[in-house]
């Protein structure tokens, strides 16, 4: 697959480290659009090195990144190491179960820790909103944002920006960014992390976001982020150009707030017949894990050309690298950054 | 420690419910005996010179969660009424006896004993016993009792008594894991949050039983405009039904949340800005009657972490007199105004013959200088724990004096 030259004219970004004057990645609503574009841009080298047959570089030679998951984590976990590894980093997993009573004090006592140990860079997922900034605190070196709670999930949010600007680019509507596009998130807003993340991203961009959920999984105010409500999915679909799919956890559509997964599917699945309201070329997308008949089915996960679910995976990895690169160019002393 | 000698305390601006007048105050055997422009000393009388500084009745704070007496006595707090949420908490006489005890002699506790065993809103505490042992009135706790049946035996049971009944006004149901009030900030937080509306339920209820009952209710905290606008109608109907509320609720609004800041977790949670503005708007007409510190200090381990892991709570108790001053300045209320709120009533509701510069009652008094300017540092607080929302905030009004029963405590 050829890759669509996105490269940037020189100048379009500040020079040195005022392109990304960030210490942490601990969300998008801390960036500036032109840093969101930045990170964007960075990882495109990474997306060639990857479909490469020998991916590997010694950029990050001999730093250490820990990867501190206090929630549990398959892919998102995953993605990190291998990006890291590929980097030419030495990657430590760390799992720490969040049901440890105390876990609260052992959140900063694991901070100091892992600090003391002198990694380059902390990787954390968290299930309580704003325990990244609350580590990226208290440690010395940059932290990414893993997930934290509701709050954000600032790789997913790039990743998926990453994976929309080369489907875009592969149809010959690449643009710098999403101006006009009309995307649709529909799924547990209200909960979800990885929705917020994409809202921040996706308008500071230029997008028009839609976001769908039953009133239950829809948090209040959510207006004020630039986005449009919806309650019935087929009305949100309409002109959609893009539709990305959360998930929905098991444990909240037993009655809690649906009454059950097939109730759920009845209102918010993606089936074919529904996606033919959208946009007749609209993409899919989906972070993962998919609850398969239920919030999306085979069919349209499964569907070549429009469906990004697995592009999004593969560009995961590559946005991951660039933000490790780029964080930790100021230790790396690379010129301008240091 | 008794009054030995009787003191007068000249030139001051004595702030007395009709009005702050020029003059002198005197007092013997821990009892004022006159107050107001005619006043002077009596041969005899120890005389303090005020030097045209403020005399104003010890400030009566109900509603405490710890007994912190430095930080009391920084704050001007003469008494306070303590929550039963303690460990373990006071739903036996025993712990009600011993707490009201424990102040003595420069700090009056007046505990609120638990109306339900454990604090738990099922059955009810030994309340009559409690009384003899010096409850001055009933609370349930930092939470709503979620049983109207219950809520409703325990305000007639409490009518019986002639005790208030202090509740907390938050719908369970809605506020159970909530750590915000549900709008934009918690929203772009990601934090569980509960509509504001919560709060109107549950006042709504407690209101609709409390006139079942024929009871006192004083909601400790009301915080929105639904809230106020029930407070408001259930006075104009003749209820006995009173408010109050903490100055953080009226200073600050969730935007002070917005970077995750965990004292500035509190509960109820911090409302919108319309909110803020509902609530001074309450102070300023009437709606409100008590101005309370809701001291709750908290450490490290309660809220060094994520934010809605934090447990709530702020250390209120040094800053309540200069927030409550900076009401005055800012011109929503007048000073005696400010101090029925921060004594008078809550004397009254707790029946403690105090809170006023009035013939009869308690020497209580505090020697304020209302604009003496200072900067609210958390490193330098007198609490147990540095938890404030006002943090580097600058603000006016310290106590230069302080008096219990006529006896001066040292500051």
């Amino acid at each position: 697959m050829a890759i669509t030259d996105l490269t940037a004219p020189a100048g379009r970004f500040p020079p040195g480290r005022l392109a990304f004057p960030h210490r942490d990645l601990t969300g998008i609503g801390k960036l500036a659009r032109h840093e969101i574009l930045y990170l964007l841009d960075q990882a495109h080298q990474w997306v060639a090195l990857n479909r490469q047959s020998a991916k590997h570089t010694d950029l990050l030679g001999g730093l250490t990144i820990i990867n501190a998951f206090f929630e549990n984590s398959t892919r998102t976990l995953l993605s990190f190491e291998i990006a890291g590894k590929r980097l030419g980093a030495d990657v430590v997993n760390m799992h720490a179960a969040t049901s440890s009573v105390k876990k609260g004090e052992t959140l900063i006592d694991t901070a100091i820790t892992l600090n003391a140990m002198r990694a380059d860079a902390i990787v954390i997922r968290h299930g309580s909103s704003g325990a990244t900034g609350l580590i990226a605190d208290k440690v010395d070196c940059p932290v990414l944002n893993a997930g934290d709670g509701s709050h954000e999930h600032p790789t997913q949010a790039l990743l998926d920006a990453l994976t929309l600007r080369h489907a875009l680019a592969e149809r010959g509507e690449g643009a710098e960014d999403f101006t006009g596009l009309n995307v649709v998130i529909c799924g547990d807003i209200l909960h979800s992390r990885v929705a917020r993340s994409n809202i921040l991203c996706l308008t500071a961009l230029g997008a028009r976001v839609r976001v769908c959920a039953p009133p239950a999984l829809m948090p209040s105010g959510i207006e004020a982020m630039g986005v449009e409500v919806f309650h019935r999915f087929d009305d949100a679909l309409e002109g959609a150009d893009v539709v990305m799919m959360l998930r929905l956890q098991s444990e909240r559509m037993s009655g809690q707030f649906i009454p059950s997964p097939r109730e759920y599917r009845h209102l918010y699945g993606l089936t074919t017949k529904r996606l033919a309201l959208a946009r007749p070329d609209a993409l899919v997308m989906h972070p993962g894990p998919m609850n398969r008949g239920v919030e999306i089915d085979s069919e349209v996960a499964d569907l070549g050309g429009r469906s990004l679910i697995t592009r999004q995976v593969e560009m995961g990895v590559a946005i991951r690298m660039a933000c490790l690169d780029v964080l930790t160019r100021k230790a790396r002393g690379q010129e301008g950054w240091a | 420690m008794k009054q030995m000698q009787p003191l007068t305390i000249t030139n001051a601006k004595v702030v007395t419910p009709a009005g702050v007048t020029h003059g002198a105050l005197r007092c013997a055997q821990g009892v004022i005996l006159a107050a107001g422009p005619d006043v002077g000393p009596a041969e005899g009388d120890a005389i303090h010179d005020a030097q045209g500084r403020l005399l104003a009745p010890g400030l009566v704070d109900l509603g405490v969660f710890a007994i912190d007496k430095p930080a009391f006595h920084f704050g001007g707090i003469t008494r306070a009424g303590l929550m039963p949420d303690q460990s373990p908490p006071l739903d036996l006489p025993s712990r009600v006896g011993f707490i009201a005890k424990s102040g003595k002699p420069d700090l009056w506790v007046h505990p609120l004993a638990a109306a339900t065993r454990g604090l738990e809103g099922r059955e009810l505490a030994e309340l009559a016993l409690m009384q003899d042992a010096g409850a001055k009135a009933v609370a349930t706790g930092r939470r709503w009792i979620g049983d109207s049946g219950v809520m409703l035996r325990l305000l007639q049971y409490a009518a019986m008594l002639g005790l208030v009944v202090v509740t907390h006004a938050e719908d369970a149901g809605l506020a159970s894991e909530a750590a915000a009030t549900a709008g934009e900030i918690a929203t772009r937080l990601g934090l569980p949050a509960a509509p504001a509306e919560a709060e109107a339920l549950a006042i709504a209820r407690d209101i609709a039983l409390a006139e079942l009952a024929g009871a006192r209710l004083h909601i400790r905290q009301v915080t929105t405009a639904r809230g106020f606008d029930l407070v408001r109608a259930a006075k104009a109907r003749g209820l006995a039904v009173t408010c109050g509320i903490t100055p953080a609720h009226f200073l600050l609004s969730d935007l002070a949340t917005a970077d995750f800041r965990t004292f500035m977790r509190l509960s109820p949670p911090l409302r919108c800005e319309a909110d803020r503005q509902a609530a001074l708007a309450a102070i300023a007409d009437g709606t409100v009657d008590v101005i309370a510190s809701g001291h709750d200090p908290r450490g490290p381990e309660d809220k060094r972490l994520p934010f809605a892991d934090a447990l709530p709570g702020m250390a209120g108790a040094e800053t309540l007199l200069a927030m409550t001053l900076g009401l005055v300045r800012d011109d929503v209320i007048d000073l005696p105004r400010a101090f029925a709120l921060l004594a008078a009533n809550p004397a009254r509701l707790l029946g403690v013959p105090a809170g006023a510069l009035e013939a009869g009652l308690e020497a209580d008094l505090a020697l304020i200088d209302p604009h003496a300017p200072w900067i609210i540092d958390r490193r330098k607080m007198e609490a147990t724990a540095d938890n404030t929302p006002f943090d580097r905030q600058g603000t006016q009004g310290r106590v230069l004096g302080l008096w219990k029963g006529g006896v001066r405590i040292a500051l």
